[in-house]
């Protein structure tokens, strides 16, 4: 087989597109958002439950919906499309070729299978463990464990695929430098590669435990190991999602980042330091230190706050350079209201970046330090945050790339783009209420994963949280409300990717929004406006817009991390 | 000046060049910001708070720890509630508190201003102490074959239920205790 043959040209991109990567990026992609669709079904029951006037589901099916829905997004939905997105980025994206195809072919089998089976398992009630599936509670079946092992050996296969296609790439001196979105990927896949390790780590004593092979597991090791996985898991969606940010700002409004090297560092950072949040979840853990937990959560853990804090502020100001270079000048903010609003792409970025900032980010840090962390553990606050980051945050922005993506992948002409346009703007206003519901309800102590807080069933000792304060209704309200708009944000997308992947028009050439060809070419034309250099363009600040709204996010960052220690001073017990 | 390029596209050339005004500047700031947050948690508050976490543990034989807490409830034991036993242990002991799929035991009577110290463990899976006093919680994790020590000085008189916040079972929304503080 001759490369000539394998490879196609991109009309639009001028990139060279290795088939064998192209069929496999569909296939990953296509099963990554059928597990979205079914996620989405499930969090639609599990947030009219958790609405405590409506309470819709009975017990066991609202904990097997939640372990299911935990499962599915936090991995199968998540992994798949970033599957896609590492092929994409180490072949398609570098105009290099697939080196090993029979390889992600195996590590997709093997997700696929596990993916299945785990899913069924936990659907038909033979699983109901939750997502972290906490020794010594067991599964009925050590099948799941078995499952779960599969699936996370396939992904390991697919990130050293990743790692084969470019060290072959760069062998054959097909690349030089790495464009800074398979960079972010390649920090994305480091990660994902210590975090699948741990997971697998964790979860194969498990299985022999199940199987009778050992007579016991140690919870307190096991739950170390665990959230090297399950938080480290995150860790792998905030680089790719990072990376997709600046893709989606090159896209969208022909952004180059303001300094390329400062960029790569802030990577650098959350590849050697943010695994430490993996401590977040044992700030309250028997057995361990409070040395270990101070300085993993957060002495080292703020050195990667600090790569998110430089992309909150590197992200706006390339698009705040790129709007400037095409006229917009005016004051402070002209370039900001003359952005290309109506783009999905650009839409789906801004709610993104907006929610995983100001309740996403903002939340792990002050729920991250250890003593806060005792009036927020396990509470109804932990969703509210990984809501706001997985969710708001990572699946708006892989939402956001699609509409780009899947049309120039599949050469389709992206179908309902008026529902697209406005996707990301429902979804971010469901996810908004729904995370300010969860947060508060959290805050006022409602646990998580818990199916009835009025205890009317309980046998003994019953006490109604809701009648201690009548406002957590109102709270709950908002998840069942926010959750339900939210699933309409969800299914909209749902309806754009697959109608356009099934019955969009074929065409080489798909209309893809403002995407503009350079966006994939070293060599950027000066791009409209009065064309004069960038560089001469200022004297003050070269990015005043996004200075001050930097400034001010920070403020309330400050604000509202202060606020926490405040709220904890005034909990009327003394601890400790 | 080395030139910029989209993120989509592989740089060529040299693209290392020094920050700018502005980025110094907001790296200066997150510097400053990541180290005070540091400062705070690890020196301020350790200082000034009154709620620490300052929890300590050790390992325990389950069976172990069933018996001495049973032993406890034996020892102080006041009363009856729903069928639970009532303890009242004396200011500034030892509080045992027995997790079980699905139920916290015993239901503990506390004075205000006195400080206990709790010994938590479970016998079977992992459970969640959460105290819930909206519009705060208190929470710790519970694991069988460790103890979770926690010091805690009730300072407001009240009934205050004592929940499980972290997934134990099919049952895990029926398992609730109670602590009762009287003045």
């Amino acid at each position: 087989m001759t490369a000539a043959t394998a490879m196609r040209r991109c009309e639009i991109t001028g990139l060279s597109v290795d088939r064998s990567a192209e069929r496999l990026i569909m296939l990953n992609a296509v099963t990554a958002v059928v597990y979205l669709a079914i996620g989405g079904i499930l969090a639609l029951l599990i947030a009219l439950t958790r609405w405590q006037t409506v309470h819709l589901l009975s017990p066991q099916r609202f904990y097997e919906f939640v372990s299911t829905h935990g499962m599915v997004m936090l991995i199968f939905w998540i992994l798949f499309f970033e599957v896609a997105g590492l092929i994409f980025a180490s072949t398609v994206l570098l105009s290099a070729r697939m080196v090993i195809p029979w390889l992600s072919w195996v590590a997709y089998g093997m997700m696929f299978v596990g993916s299945v089976v785990a899913t069924v398992l936990m659907l038909s009630g033979k699983a109901t463990v939750m997502f972290t599936a906490y020794p010594p509670l067991r599964a009925e079946t050590h099948w799941y464990y078995a499952a779960v092992l599969v699936f996370a050996v396939g992904a390991i296969l697919a990130v050293v695929h990743f790692f084969a296609n470019i060290v072959a790439a760069r062998l054959r001196g097909d690349v030089g430098s790495l464009p800074l979105f398979t960079f972010a990927l390649m920090g994305a896949a480091i990660i994902a590669l210590w975090s699948l390790v741990s997971g697998a780590l964790a979860l194969f004593p498990v299985w022999l435990w199940a199987l009778g092979v050992l007579p016991e597991v140690d919870p307190g090791i096991y739950r170390l190991l665990f959230w090297g996985l399950g938080h480290g898991a995150q860790q792998v969606n905030l680089a790719a999602m990072v990376g997709v940010w600046y893709g989606l700002a090159s896209l969208t409004t022909g952004a180059r980042p303001l300094n390329e090297g400062l960029s790569r560092i802030a990577i650098v950072l959350y590849v050697l330091f943010i695994n430490m949040g993996a401590m977040h979840h044992l700030l309250v853990d028997p057995g361990l230190g409070t040395w270990v937990k101070n300085v993993n959560a957060s002495y080292f853990m703020y050195a990667a706050v600090m790569g998110s804090l430089i992309h909150a502020f590197s992200i706006p100001a390339s698009m705040e350079l790129a709007l400037r270079e095409r006229g917009f000048r005016r004051g402070l903010f002209e370039w900001l209201r003359r952005a290309p609003w109506g783009e999905p792409g650009f839409a789906a970025l801004v709610v993104s970046m907006v929610l995983f900032g100001l309740l996403g980010g903002i939340s792990g840090v002050i729920i991250g330090g250890p003593q806060v962390n005792m009036i927020s553990h396990n509470t109804l606050l932990i969703p509210a945050h990984f809501h706001m980051t997985v969710v708001a945050g990572t699946t708006t922005a892989f939402m956001g790339i699609s509409y780009y993506l899947v049309p120039l992948i599949f050469q389709r002409q992206l179908l309902f783009r008026r529902l697209a346009q406005w996707q990301p703007y429902v979804f971010g206003l469901g996810m908004l209420i729904l995370g300010l519901g969860l947060g508060l309800a959290g805050h006022w102590g409602v646990p998580r994963r818990h199916w009835d807080i009025t205890f009317s069933t309980a046998p003994a000792l019953g006490m109604n949280l809701q009648e201690l304060r009548p406002e957590i209704a109102a709270f709950l309200a908002m998840v069942g409300i926010g959750g339900v708009i939210a699933v309409v944000g969800g299914a909209m997308f749902v309806l754009v990717a697959v109608a356009t992947v099934f019955v969009g028009q074929r065409t080489p050439r798909p209309a893809v929004g403002r995407i503009i060809p350079e966006a994939f070419s070293p060599y950027p034309a000066i791009a409209g406006g009065a064309g004069e250099p960038a560089t001469t363009t200022h004297r003050g600040f070269e990015v005043p817009g996004t200075l001050v709204i930097s400034v001010a996010f920070l403020i309330l960052f400050i604000f509202l991390y202060g606020f926490s220690w405040f709220e904890l001073s005034r909990v009327p017990w003394k601890i400790g | 000046m080395a030139s910029r390029v989209s993120a989509l596209a592989k740089p060529r050339g040299v693209w290392w060049e020094g920050l700018g005004r502005d980025e110094r500047l907001w790296v200066w700031l997150v510097v400053i910001w990541g180290i005070a947050m540091f400062v705070m948690i690890a020196f301020v508050w350790p200082l000034v708070g009154q709620e620490q976490n300052r929890l300590s543990s050790y390992r325990v034989d389950p069976a172990a720890f069933v018996a001495e807490a049973e032993a406890f409830i034996a020892r102080y034991q006041v009363g009856q509630l729903d069928g639970i036993p009532v303890v009242a242990p004396p200011p500034g002991g030892d509080v045992y508190l027995d997790a079980r799929a699905f139920a916290w035991q015993p239901v503990i009577q506390l004075q205000r201003g006195q400080t206990y110290r709790f010994l938590i463990s479970s016998r079977d899976v992992q459970h969640g102490f959460s105290l819930v006093m909206p519009p705060h919680s208190i929470n710790v994790q519970v694991l069988p074959g460790y103890v979770t020590v926690l010091t805690l000085t009730p300072e407001k008189a009240g009934e205050f239920p004592l929940i499980c916040n972290e997934y134990c079972g099919l049952g895990h929304h029926l398992m609730i205790g109670r602590i009762v503080v009287t003045e």
